[in-house]
């Protein structure tokens, strides 16, 4: 295999709150390859996003390494470091709070290509910002170069963002929550929008997410990973994932989720939690942390060993001694 | 069948603003039986929100009911006959204080804001009961206190603890939790709910479909829910209504609607949406984005984003009407709408 555009190596992240150490992501260890589509999915405070934030460089690993084509994000110099932090481009959730109220949308567009010299003088940067506009399905493009933002619907905006993030030729994108405030009529269009960038331009995406049916519906070719209190879980292809979900957790999560299908939702199995208060990651329960809720509980072992993330049975990679056990 | 606990006929509701009049709520009229459950669902912005205001006198200042009537019907449990009708919109001073809470009770929408940060839950539920005339005494707070404990274990939290507590000792889930808990306090026949788990986490989230469920079989009230998610809709509503842009342009029941739309919104936002269990191959989107509320559009106020518009559709209002028993719908091609879908699928 060839090398990873992405490596986590034992990333972990923590925060001081109050002169107490919050542990946001705990040992996570993930490859991304070029081109790959990739969810991550959980509940808010599973350090989703900071996972997220930590690739795109916008903030400093606690420990561990971040390695990109090898090289680490947190030593990279010079040429090696210009090219990852082109490399690898972020959309944020909130597309009102993203781009800057006073630039028209040509101004958004154009500052990064004449900033990196991607394109020499205004007739080539007008030219290529109808170019991104078109990509993004701002069509006709004319009509969108003098708005401004206040001037656009939030998905109009969304679109923005992403061609923003695509105006220096990124390899990755990193899109936290990226349609989540996007109304739903529409949703399915950024998201198509998103791999049609995957299959043209091979840009990989990481796609940060609450909602396990539209992480299904957009990494279905790709992989989910599902966190759950700073750490990985289970991580595999979508339909495994989705199909045959190993770790208890996220049969909890499937099992939970509302379907938009009256029958289908009245007719779900739930599995029952044994606690449904989340505990606070100001005091992670030992051994594995999903064990004070978790229905599939086996006694000492959950309580005091860490699960470690490994190979099961259907091919995704699960941390949680009943599968582990199963397989030996 | 007894009267419906809840009738709005016609309602319109517009904001003032500097540009001119915002037409949030445009001539809606539905109606909601008994212990019946009805999902308002739409985008943002659609004039849902509103709607809920208006029916509890909540509107703020710049906004102003520019006619049509909602009727209330209280009944006593149990019978068929219609006890007093109480028109809403003309509610004034006591009356009005007491149809809210002790007919109708309303579960706003951030559950983080709808608390007083300074008081504990007790004082909550005391402050409630004192305001709408409901037990006052010493020999009646005990009781008051009883009740309320006995709700907040309904809503399957620690009453003891949660007593005693102030809300920001409480997580978001159990904060709306309190707040469902408190809203059953005078026994109302009619909960609103606005975005009642938007913003909370999938578990938390699962945890207040169940417990509305199951205060509803318990206490048999009626619920109108506001919401854009479909899929608690799908979970939780008997009948569900579209709006848009003001309007009610599809209602029927939850069955019929999510199985057989007819109104090329529902149908592009139904199949907008993808769901776990389904094969999601054809999620579509409805191109273009809602009108502006101050100058709205001719004709069908769809009519812009309709791959089915044509002139009748530019220049003549729809009207909802009755395409089967139970379900109308407010399109001049309902009869081949489906055909919509191809378009939104490119």
């Amino acid at each position: 295999m060839s090398e990873p555009l992405i490596a986590l190596e034992h990333v972990n992240r923590t925060f001081m709150v109050k002169g107490q150490t919050i542990k946001a992501v705990n040992d996570i260890n993930l490859n991304i390859s070029a081109g790959d589509i990739l969810c991550l999915v959980g509940e808010s405070g599973c350090g989703k996003t900071t996972t997220g934030k930590m690739i795109a460089g916008l903030l400093p690993t606690s420990s561990g390494r971040i390695l990109y084509r090898g090289k680490d994000i947190a030593t990279i110099k010079h040429s090696d470091r210009k090219e990852y932090r082109l490399g690898v481009q972020m959309v944020h959730q909130d597309p009102y709070a993203s781009l800057n109220p006073i630039q028209t949308v040509y101004q958004t567009l154009a500052a990064p290509l004449q900033h990196h010299s991607f394109t020499r003088g205004e007739a080539e940067t007008k030219r290529r910002v109808r170019e991104l506009l078109e990509i993004v399905d701002l069509t006709p493009p004319d009509d969108f170069l003098e708005k401004y933002p206040h001037q656009l619907s939030g998905g109009q905006r969304q679109r923005v963002s992403v061609a923003r993030a695509l105006t220096v030729h990124p390899k990755f994108i990193v899109a936290d929550e990226a349609v989540s405030m996007v109304d739903v009529s529409i949703r399915i269009s950024l998201l198509k929008m998103f791999t049609r960038l995957k299959d043209e331009m091979g840009v990989g995406v990481l796609l940060i997410t609450h909602d396990l049916a539209l992480a299904k519906y957009f990494a279905w070719g790709g992989r989910i990973g599902v966190m759950y209190l700073g750490r990985l879980v289970e991580i595999g292809s979508a339909r495994e994932v989705v199909n045959h979900p190993q770790h208890p957790y996220t049969e909890v999560l499937l099992s939970a989720i509302p379907e938009a299908d009256p029958d289908a939702t009245r007719a779900k199995k739930r599995i029952e939690l044994r606690s449904s208060d989340m505990p606070s990651l100001l005091q992670l329960p030992t051994g594995c942390t999903f064990h004070p809720r978790c229905p599939a509980f086996m006694g000492e072992v959950c309580e005091k060993v860490v699960p470690p993330l490994e190979k099961a049975d259907w091919g995704s990679d699960v941390a949680c001694h009943l599968v582990q056990s199963h397989e030996s | 069948m007894p009267e419906p606990v809840l009738s709005v006929r016609d309602l319109s509701i517009a904001y003032q603003a500097r540009r001119g009049q915002v037409q949030a709520v445009r001539n809606i009229s539905f109606d909601v039986e008994r212990g019946e459950s009805v999902a308002l669902i739409g985008e943002s912005g659609s004039g849902k929100t509103t709607v809920g205001l208006g029916l509890m006198h909540l509107l703020p200042t710049t906004a102003k009911v520019f006619g049509g009537s909602v009727i209330y019907r209280h009944h006593v449990n149990g019978s068929d006959s219609t006890g007093r009708e109480i028109e809403v919109l003309s509610l004034k001073g006591s009356n009005l204080r007491q149809f809210r809470w002790h007919e109708c009770a309303m579960v706003f929408q951030s559950a983080l804001n709808a608390l007083n940060p300074v008081l504990r839950i007790s004082e909550h539920f005391i402050d409630t009961a004192k305001a709408h005339g409901y037990l006052s005494g010493y020999q009646q707070t005990a009781e008051l206190q009883e009740r309320s404990l006995k709700l907040l274990s309904m809503v399957r939290l620690d009453p003891e603890r949660v007593w005693r507590s102030f809300p920001h000792e409480l997580s978001g889930g159990m904060r709306q939790r309190v707040l469902i808990a408190l809203a059953l306090l005078l026994e109302p026949q009619l909960l609103i709910l606005d975005e009642p788990t938007t913003a909370l986490d999938i578990l938390t989230q699962r945890n207040i479909i169940d417990v509305l469920k199951e205060l509803r079989q318990k206490l048999g009230f009626a619920m109108l829910f506001i919401s854009h998610d479909l899929a608690l809709a799908a979970e939780l509503a008997d009948r569900v209504a579209t709006v848009y842009a003001g309007e009610i342009i599809e209602i029927g029941n939850v069955r019929t609607v999510f199985r057989h739309p007819y109104h090329p919104y529902t149908i592009g936002l139904i199949k907008a949406v993808p769901t776990l269990t389904g094969d999601n191959a054809n999620l579509v989107s409805v191109p273009g984005s809602p009108p502006d509320l101050i100058q709205l559009p001719t004709g069908c106020k769809f009519h812009p984003r309709c791959p089915l518009a044509d002139d009748r559709c530019r220049r003549e209002e729809t009207k909802l009407t009755e395409v089967e028993a139970g379900h109308k719908v407010a399109c001049w091609h309902w009869t081949h709408a489906r055909e919509v879908l191809k378009t939104y699928q490119v």
